[in-house]
C-alpha cells in the first residue's frame, strides 16, 4: 500500500520522549499547528525536541506532519511539542476555532474550494 | 506553494515541501474510510498536493482515554500506517484527508483520528460489500456524517442497481452514494463534494 522510507527511525519512540508518556497539555490535536517561536534555544534540549524544532525551521507544521517527518508516533510528538510549548519555544494553535466545525460558511468554503480545483468543471 | 517533488522521500532534512502555506488559516479534515485495498491511498494520492505521508500508529496507544505511550514499550504492539494527504483550498482552508482503516480492532485509533473531523467518505468495493460493514458500523457509531463512494474497479459487476446496493449496505435514505474512480482527481473531488454538500444540507440541529 504505502511505500515506506527505508531503515529504522533515528530515535525509537519510547526513547524520544525521555520516558514521558503523557503530554503536559491534553489538547494538542493531530491538526494543531506548530510553529517555532522567537525564543532563543536554550542548551541541553533533548535530541528529539531539537529534531522537532528542526522540522519547524522551514515553516509551520501540523502535529501529524511533524510526526510523519520525524517518523515518530503522533503520541510521541504530542509529548515533545507540549514540552516545547511549555518552554515557549513552540507556538501551538487549534486547527479551527472551537465550534467552527459545523459553521456553514466554513463548509461552503471547503465546497467552493474543491470545485475550483476541478480540471473539468 | 510548489507541490512536493514526487521522486524524493520526505524527511526532516527536506524543508519546504511539506510546510504549511503561509495563508493557511483553517485546517479541516475528512476521513477516507474503508477496508484494506479499497483505494483509500489511491484517492488521497490523486488529490493531495503533497505526496501522501503516513504516521505509524500503535494500536494500543490510542486505547487509553488520554494519549499515552504505554503500548509503545510492549514488543507485541501492533502498528498500522495511517496515510494522509493535504489540499490547500482557495479561501485559506487546508483540507486533510486521512485514510482510515475500518476494522473493528482499529476502534480506539479511529476515535482519535475522527476527533474534530467534518465527516467521512466511505469507500466501498462493490465486489466485496461485506468488507465494508465494519467501517460503516464504526462511522455510524462515531456519529460522523458520511457519504458512500463506490470505487469503480474494472472488473466490478455492472448489474448492481443503486437501490439494491443501498439496501445491501443498509444506508439511510439521506446518505449520499456516488460512484468514483479513485485514480481520477476530478472523480475523487466529486466524491468529496458529495460529502461536503451533504454536510451543508444538513439541519444544523442534527450537528453535534
Amino acid at each position: 500500500m504505502t511505500r515506506r522510507p527505508a531503515g529504522r527511525p533515528l530515535v525509537p519512540a519510547y526513547l524520544s520522549t525521555g520516558g514521558v508518556a503523557r503530554p503536559s497539555r491534553p489538547h494538542l490535536e493531530r491538526l494543531s499547528v506548530l510553529a517555532r517561536s522567537e525564543e532563543p534555544l536554550p542548551g541541553g534540549l533533548p535530541a528529539a525536541e531539537l529534531a522537532l524544532l528542526d522540522t519547524l525551521e522551514g515553516g509551520s507544521l501540523a502535529v501529524v506532519e511533524a510526526a510523519a517527518l520525524l517518523r515518530l508516533p503522533v503520541s510521541a510528538v504530542r509529548v515533545l511539542a507540549a514540552d516545547l510549548v511549555d518552554r515557549d519555544l513552540v507556538l501551538a494553535r487549534a486547527p479551527i476555532p472551537p465550534a467552527a466545525r459545523f459553521d456553514p460558511d466554513l463548509l461552503k468554503r471547503v465546497a467552493d474550494g474543491l470545485r475550483a480545483l476541478k480540471h473539468h468543471p | 506553494m510548489a507541490s512536493a517533488p514526487s521522486n524524493t522521500t520526505p524527511s526532516a532534512g527536506a524543508p519546504g515541501a511539506v510546510h504549511q502555506p503561509d495563508t493557511a488559516r483553517d485546517l479541516v479534515k475528512i476521513l477516507v474510510a474503508g477496508p484494506f485495498g479499497v483505494g483509500k491511498t489511491t484517492l488521497i494520492d490523486s488529490v493531495s498536493e503533497i505526496r501522501p505521508l503516513h504516521t505509524e500508529e500503535h494500536l494500543s496507544e490510542a486505547s487509553a482515554e488520554v494519549d499515552d505511550l504505554a503500548g509503545v514499550r510492549e514488543k507485541s504492539t501492533t502498528t498500522v500506517a495511517i496515510d494522509f494527504g493535504r489540499i490547500s483550498l482557495p479561501g485559506d482552508v487546508v483540507l486533510y484527508l486521512f485514510g482510515t482503516p475500518g476494522q473493528e480492532r482499529f476502534r480506539a485509533l479511529w476515535d482519535d483520528i475522527a476527533y474534530g473531523a467534518l465527516g467521512a467518505l466511505v469507500l466501498v468495493d462493490s465486489r466485496r460489500l461485506d468488507a465494508s460493514f465494519d467501517v460503516l458500523g464504526l462511522v455510524e457509531e462515531s456519529g460522523l456524517p458520511y457519504a458512500v463512494a463506490l470505487n469503480t474497479f474494472p472488473d466490478a459487476p455492472r448489474h448492481h442497481g443503486a437501490e439494491r446496493l443501498r439496501q445491501a449496505l443498509d444506508l439511510e435514505p439521506g446518505t449520499p452514494m456516488v460512484t468514483c474512480d479513485a485514480r481520477d482527481p476530478d472523480s475523487s473531488i466529486d466524491a468529496l463534494l458529495a460529502l461536503v454538500d451533504h454536510l451543508i444540507g444538513r439541519d444544523p440541529v442534527e450537528a453535534r
